[in-house]
């Protein structure tokens, strides 16, 4: 399925002058160096891209008058004991958008209306596609609200190729290792200062580069900041109104190449639902 | 800031921890009203409506006119001492292990005569006295003969302190820190000489100032908990809970809607899982250290105290989900106390009305502020009490409640409040 094409402002024909398309790989070129990869040299490694789901992982914040993501929390059903002699397992509760989690187009509400935009119904090819890998860690430890920008793209595309369409954009700020979640959250009295991207640049990936979906290692793809952006939550707004989709609390992103990597996610099946925690990972030629 | 009580000496570990004794806790029906009473904090006697004559022990007719006609009227207690004694062998185990003990008869200007236990502060018979109706270690009403003039605390007698749950030199954990009542009950604990303070915080990343400030109290330590979360409680259990020696549960989650002005349940889910949920987690994890602790004299586990509602006993719809959800807590803290209570740990209630906080921003005047609150819940445990209606609201609602519950739901549900 090819995701649905909604107007958006700015939007223009691709173009790709003055950047190289060779380095850069779509799916099928990815798997077919990866197969390469795995018959001859080094082979593939498996990255985990996914954070521990525990009740010490925060959730989003929200105003408190506003319904709530509820944070993720296990209850003992036994544990080889009066309750169940043999075994052990838990009930779990938690919101769809928590831990390292998987948005769907449903989840907004520019994207409320296309087909396919759920859980259960997102085309499953799209469950495996390459990554672009954009190193923001330098950017991101020297200023909490970093913010990229189209500018950081077409310099990132200069050298590593255009991003192909259909791949997954994912921002790397080394965000994930801040194992505080104090520091993690970064809240102050004027809100969360977490980087993310600008306007322009999610209407760049989306109208310029028809990209899959775009992650991130914070708790949102949009900046801390980005309910003061115009739009507001504009990685919200853009993507999902165009079918595209979101990754968040990712981890390992350090450990990918900037290219050439494949990402495996496959949100729960859960019926309309509008995103799910999921293990995410890459499958990845050994450097 | 006053210095908390001198630390006792540390306890020979070689030595076995005591276990509590009771006092003799078995009342008929009748008697448990001079209990309903005290538990209130207050003095009450029978009268009779035909004969006016008062009458102690309880009985179920009237001693003069044999009337059935009989209701529980509050006393001022004042009497003369006319003899006494002090005990000095005694059959049950609770008296044997404290001896000697002083007791009186005391003549009341009501016109009868009782025995009451002696505050220290008493003079040699025979004096004026007055007499007070506190709970004792098995939670049962006992008299006791206080001083006519001046107002001595409980505490001040060796032998009747733990009558009283006095915060002085005890290790007390607060729940919850990031509310203003959390704050103002743990800036009150340390201003009344507990000796060690435990604030719970959840959700750190959401800073609040008055927790921030708490940490320049010497006595005050931050401690993560999350009621919500049983694997965070059960790891503070185990990290303190073999020292808290009171428990005062100040966790709550209150949203302000009806329950057709909220979609959904998931506010209401949540309330419960605080205000309900919440307080069981905490008995699960806390309730068997208190209880093994509750004679480990001289600081021994003593009280549990829950921050209640008064819309626990009648819903007051515009805040429905949270009336229900602290209508379940006490439920709950009724089955605390039930399981406490044998072994003489104290499960305190507070039932007040409108807070003056965020939550209860809407709500007219009179509201009680989160320091009247928090010198509520020391004069809890400073007295001798399981019941505290803190505030005009709370004590208004309580007296039209045991009126007359259905009138009560009525006059809330119609708006009033």
């Amino acid at each position: 399925m090819k995701a649905t094409k909604k107007p958006v402002p700015g939007k223009k024909a691709p173009s790709k002058n003055g950047v190289k398309t060779s380095a850069a790989m779509s799916r099928s070129d990815a798997l077919g160096a990866l197969l390469h990869a795995v018959a001859t040299s080094g082979g593939v490694h498996i990255v985990d891209l996914t954070q521990t789901l525990s009740p010490d992982f925060p959730p989003i914040v929200l105003p408190p008058e506003m319904g709530q993501s509820r944070p993720f929390r296990m209850e003992e059903i036994s544990r080889y004991d009066d309750r169940g002699l043999g075994w052990y397992w838990n009930n779990v509760s938690f919101g769809e958008h928590t831990g390292t989690h998987f948005d769907a187009p449903i989840h907004w509400i520019s994207g409320r209306d296309l087909p396919n935009n759920a859980t259960d119904t997102l085309p499953v090819e799209h469950f495996i596609a390459p990554a672009c890998v954009i190193d923001c860690s330098g950017e991101a430890a020297a200023d909490a609200d970093f913010l990229l920008t189209v500018a950081h793209l077409k310099a990132w595309e200069k050298r590593h190729g255009c991003i192909p369409p259909h791949s997954w954009v994912l921002m790397r700020t080394d965000w994930s290792k801040r194992s505080d979640p104090v520091a993690y959250q970064n809240l102050d009295e004027t809100g969360q200062h977490t980087p993310g991207p600008d306007p322009d640049c999610v209407r760049f990936l989306v109208n310029e580069r028809d990209v899959l979906g775009f992650g991130t290692e914070t708790i949102g793809t949009d900046a801390g900041q980005a309910a003061h952006f115009s739009p507001p939550y504009p990685c919200h707004y853009y993507m999902h109104g165009a079918g595209k989709y979101g990754l968040q609390c990712l981890c390992n992103l350090d450990r990918l190449p900037t290219t050439g990597a494949l990402i495996v996610a496959a949100p729960l099946k859960i019926r309309q639902g509008s995103g799910s925690p999921l293990r995410v990972f890459a499958i990845a030629p050994r450097r | 800031m006053p210095k908390p009580a001198a630390r006792p000496r540390p306890k020979n570990p070689i030595l076995r921890t005591r276990q509590a004794t009771l006092p003799p806790a078995s009342r008929s029906r009748v008697a448990l009203g001079l209990t309903a009473a005290a538990a209130r904090g207050r003095f009450a006697l029978q009268a009779c409506r035909d004969c006016g004559a008062v009458q102690y022990p309880p009985r179920e007719v009237c001693r003069a006119c044999l009337s059935h006609r009989l209701i529980w009227r509050p006393q001022d207690g004042k009497g003369e001492l006319l003899t006494e004694t002090t005990l000095r062998t005694a059959q049950e185990l609770y008296f044997r292990e404290r001896l000697p003990w002083r007791i009186g008869l005391v003549r009341l200007d009501a016109g009868v005569n009782l025995v009451a236990y002696l505050h220290a502060s008493v003079g040699a018979a025979s004096c004026r006295v007055r007499v007070e109706a506190a709970l004792d270690r098995a939670g049962q009403a006992a008299l006791i003969a206080m001083p006519e003039k001046g107002r001595p605390d409980l505490s001040e007698d060796p032998k009747l302190r733990e009558f009283t749950c006095d915060p002085r030199g005890r290790k007390i954990l607060v729940t919850d820190g990031k509310t203003s009542v959390g704050q103002a009950i743990a800036h009150a604990l340390a201003k009344a000489g507990a000796d060690k303070i435990w604030i719970g915080e959840a959700e750190p990343w959401k800073k609040v100032a008055g927790l921030e400030a708490l940490r320049g109290v010497p006595q005050a330590t931050i401690v993560p908990l999350d009621v919500t979360d049983g694997g965070s409680v059960q790891e503070l259990a185990g990290e303190i809970g073999g020292k808290v020696d009171i428990l005062i549960n100040t966790a709550d989650h209150h949203r302000t809607f009806s329950i057709v002005g909220r979609r959904g349940v998931e506010t209401a889910q949540l309330e419960m899982d605080v205000n309900y949920f919440g307080l069981l987690r905490l008995a699960q994890a806390f309730a068997p250290a208190l209880k093994a602790r509750a004679a480990d004299e001289p600081t021994n586990a003593i009280a549990w105290l829950n921050l209640l509602s008064i819309f626990a006993l009648a819903n007051y719809p515009p805040h429905g989900t949270y009336s229900a959800s602290k209508a379940a807590a006490f439920s709950l803290s009724q089955a605390l106390r039930a399981e406490l209570r044998p072994a003489g740990v104290r499960v305190i209630n507070l039932f007040p009305g409108p807070i003056d906080d965020d939550w209860d921003q809407l709500e007219m005047p009179p509201k009680l502020s989160p320091a009247a609150l928090a010198a509520a819940v020391v004069q809890a445990l400073k007295g001798s009490v399981e019941d505290v209606y803190p505030g005009d609201v709370a004590q208004d609602w309580v007296a039209r409640h045991l009126d007359n519950p259905k009138a009560l739901e009525r006059e809330v549900g119609e708006g009033g409040r």
